[in-house]
């Protein structure tokens, strides 16, 4: 995985509380059998017309947001299914950053796999931002993750929480099988005590007849 | 000891490693994995020179993109071919055992778990799929996970987490005829908004909910996360076991009798203390209906499309204002009064046995209306669908003008041939009516599955407690 320290970039604001995953990778997408290429799909139901002409109305698609690197987002973001292409999608798009009140859990977590730093502030910090983003053309943000902050070009500067272990993985990138699998003996003298074992008490996978369907 | 919860002894059980300033690394008792998000987790896994360290504890079943007719026939979706072949491949190489589209077996992830007795209580499960907390309807610690800690399962049977906050969700007294386990999670839903379970996972209790069937509790878990929370848990009780007793991965005999009595210590401890508890009575609450763009949207039967002008929050309103623009809806409008276009009755929400039964109860004699373009029956697995035709439940449907199906999501996520059309407004007893859930431009309203086979009859929403039916799961 890549690794997170610091990144200044455009800040574009996706102005919507409960964005959903479906709505970042929608599901014919979740076909494919990659990690890699959903950059052009994210959000595509909103960008893009029919015929994946861009749609004019949607903030990704205006010049001024062109090369965006930090998204703003409302409340609960990433809510609903847990398709990893979600964040797949955010980050070959060129998001490093995804600032918002809150998150879906899932979607918060797959981000911390996949290189992305989710700041989360409080709803004030946040109405705040979008102000800024949304009155200043060319607004650009740093996160700094060594020193937890936020901050503009011109006076803002601001903390943000961030659970310390989940800062040391993307700030070196670590491998987090890798980790686990240091706790090898562990695991393996937890198996010895419980057993695991699955048992089936007759056959299944019986085939069926074929039906009218 | 100090009394624990359900969730904390589960957890307690569970721990393989922990240290302080770290997430804890959680043993894995039952791994489920479909067509849709372990590819690249397989994929991941052979590049870093990985194996599957317990391939009997992973259980693979084709359900996302699966057709639900014509299965005999070639797959023409290339990418939905390339899905199941690789996922075929991925099984074949590491052990793992697949019930394919083809097997007796096959269902919907969240339908076959229980239905096999894979699902145990006391377990840890996990999936790539967020509905994975279905499977806390019997005392199962099950959440949904991505594809990157699908790959860590894969390779350490392990997870690494954070301990959740719990949340106790009490549902006092008895429901009234015809209001069902859905309207029960749908109205917790609405009534709690859409992320307050972030951070927690739910516990429910409370009359009733034990008094609902493992049926009733399985919908009203596997719509947890709708509510933002990870999990949802519901103790196991004589229910439960009733259920579980000879289903083909159930211990048997003296087994399963010590079993049980090991389940029954899994209840949270009188006087256990949960991070918050809030209280619903089942009497008041009516048959539910989502008239917007998430679950949280969504009123009584009886009640009206809400007007923007009348709500504060500035995010809410204009969340309100985009979602009736995208379901065409005119604020005031009563929900009986809704016209649909088509009918989904499936998904690991709603399509198990009882549900089935109660839609095939109210369509019974009845036909579908003229104004109806599709109105769609699908079964969860195909045990279920076996079943029902034992029970003559598709002779009533198909009578009545539905389409009987073969098992699989569906219409629910819209991967196979079952889309909703753009525009076209369907009544789902599915779990998303998020914005081209069931199909790009498609509009969705949640209910149950008695609401949905009325509103299939009648053309448009009714009040399924104006047909004076029994109370149903």
């Amino acid at each position: 995985m890549q690794p997170f320290s610091k990144h200044t970039g455009l800040v574009a604001p996706l102005d919507r509380v409960h964005v959903d995953t479906d709505q970042m990778i929608p599901k014919q997408f979740c076909k494919l059998l990659t990690r890699e290429g959903y950059g052009r799909l994210l959000f595509y139901d909103w960008r893009y017309l029919d015929g994946e002409k861009p749609n004019p109305d949607f903030v990704l698609n205006w010049p001024r947001y062109r090369g965006a690197s930090i998204l703003l987002a409302r409340t609960n973001f990433g809510c609903g299914s847990s398709r990893e292409h979600a964040p797949w999608g955010v980050l070959d798009y060129g998001f490093r950053v995804v600032i918002a009140p809150s998150f879906g859990d899932i979607f918060y977590n797959n981000c911390f796999k996949n290189g992305i730093l989710p700041v989360t502030l409080s709803d004030a910090q946040v109405d705040d931002l979008f102000e800024r983003a949304e009155q200043r053309e060319g607004y650009r943000l740093t996160a700094d993750l060594p020193n937890q902050s936020l901050t503009d070009e011109i006076e803002l500067n601001l903390s943000f929480e961030i659970d310390p272990f989940r800062k040391k993985v993307l700030l070196e990138g670590l491998d987090d099988i890798g980790l686990s699998l240091q706790h090898e003996a562990e695991i393996a003298a937890y198996e010895a005590r419980r057993k695991p074992s699955v048992t089936m008490y007759e056959p299944v996978d019986v085939k069926v007849p074929k039906t009218a369907n | 000891m100090r009394p624990r919860t359900m969730y904390e002894k589960i957890w307690d059980a569970h721990v393989v490693h922990e240290a302080p300033g770290q997430p804890a690394l959680i043993y894995v008792d039952r791994h489920l994995i479909h067509e849709g998000t372990s590819p690249q987790a397989f994929a991941g896994l052979k590049t870093a020179g990985r194996k599957v360290r317990r391939p009997e504890l992973t259980f693979a079943v084709m359900d996302h993109s699966v057709p639900t007719k014509d299965r005999h026939l070639p797959i023409l979706d290339k990418d939905a071919a390339g899905q199941f072949e690789a996922l075929a491949r991925n099984c074949r190489e590491t052990g793992v055992r697949l019930f394919d589209m083809h097997s007796g077996n096959q269902g919907i992830v969240h339908i076959i778990g229980p239905e096999l007795g894979i699902t145990q209580p006391g377990q840890t499960i996990v999936c790539g799929d967020s509905h994975t907390s279905t499977h806390g309807a019997f005392g199962t610690l099950a959440f949904g996970i991505g594809t990157s800690e699908i790959e860590h399962v894969l390779a350490t049977q392990c997870l690494s987490q954070f301990r959740s906050k719990t949340m106790h969700i009490l549902i006092h007294g008895e429901r009234k005829s015809g209001v069902t386990a859905k309207d029960i999670i749908l109205h917790i839903i609405g009534e709690l908004g859409v992320d307050a379970g972030s951070g927690y996972v739910f516990e429910y209790g409370g009359q009733a909910i034990r008094a609902l069937s493992m049926e009733g509790r399985m919908t009203v878990c596997n719509m947890s996360i709708e509510g933002g929370a990870r999990a949802g848990m519901i103790a196991p009780d004589d229910t439960t076991f009733a259920y579980m007793e000879g289903r083909p991965f159930v211990p048997r005999g003296k087994d399963f009798q010590q079993a049980v009595q090991q389940w029954k210590s899994i209840a949270s401890d009188p006087g256990a203390v949960y991070d918050k508890t809030v209280e619903f009575d089942a009497g008041k609450i009516a048959p539910q209906v989502t008239w917007g763009t998430n679950p949280g949207m969504v009123t009584d039967v009886t009640g009206r499309v809400p007007d923007p002008s009348q709500i504060s929050d500035p995010d809410e309103h204009k969340a309100v204002i985009r979602a009736l623009e995208y379901m065409g809806l005119r604020p005031g409008t009563r929900i009986v009064e809704i016209p649909l276009d088509r009918v989904f009755i499936g998904s690991c929400t709603n399509s198990r046995i009882e549900d089935l039964r109660a839609a095939a109860q109210i369509a019974d004699g009845k036909r579908v209306a003229r104004t109806i373009k599709q109105a769609m029956v699908v079964p969860g697995s195909r045990v279920v669908k076996a079943q029902a035709e034992k029970e003559g439940l598709d002779k009533i449907f198909t009578a009545a003008g539905f389409d009987w199906r073969d098992a699989g999501c569906s219409m629910c996520i819209g991967m196979n041939p079952d889309v909703l059309p753009s525009g076209e407004r369907c009544a789902s007893t599915s779990n998303r009516n998020f914005e081209g859930r069931q199909g790009k431009g498609g509009r969705t309203h949640l209910v149950s599955p008695i609401m949905a086979a009325a509103a299939a009859i009648a053309g448009h929403f009714v009040d399924i407690r104006d047909w004076g039916v029994e109370a149903t799961e």
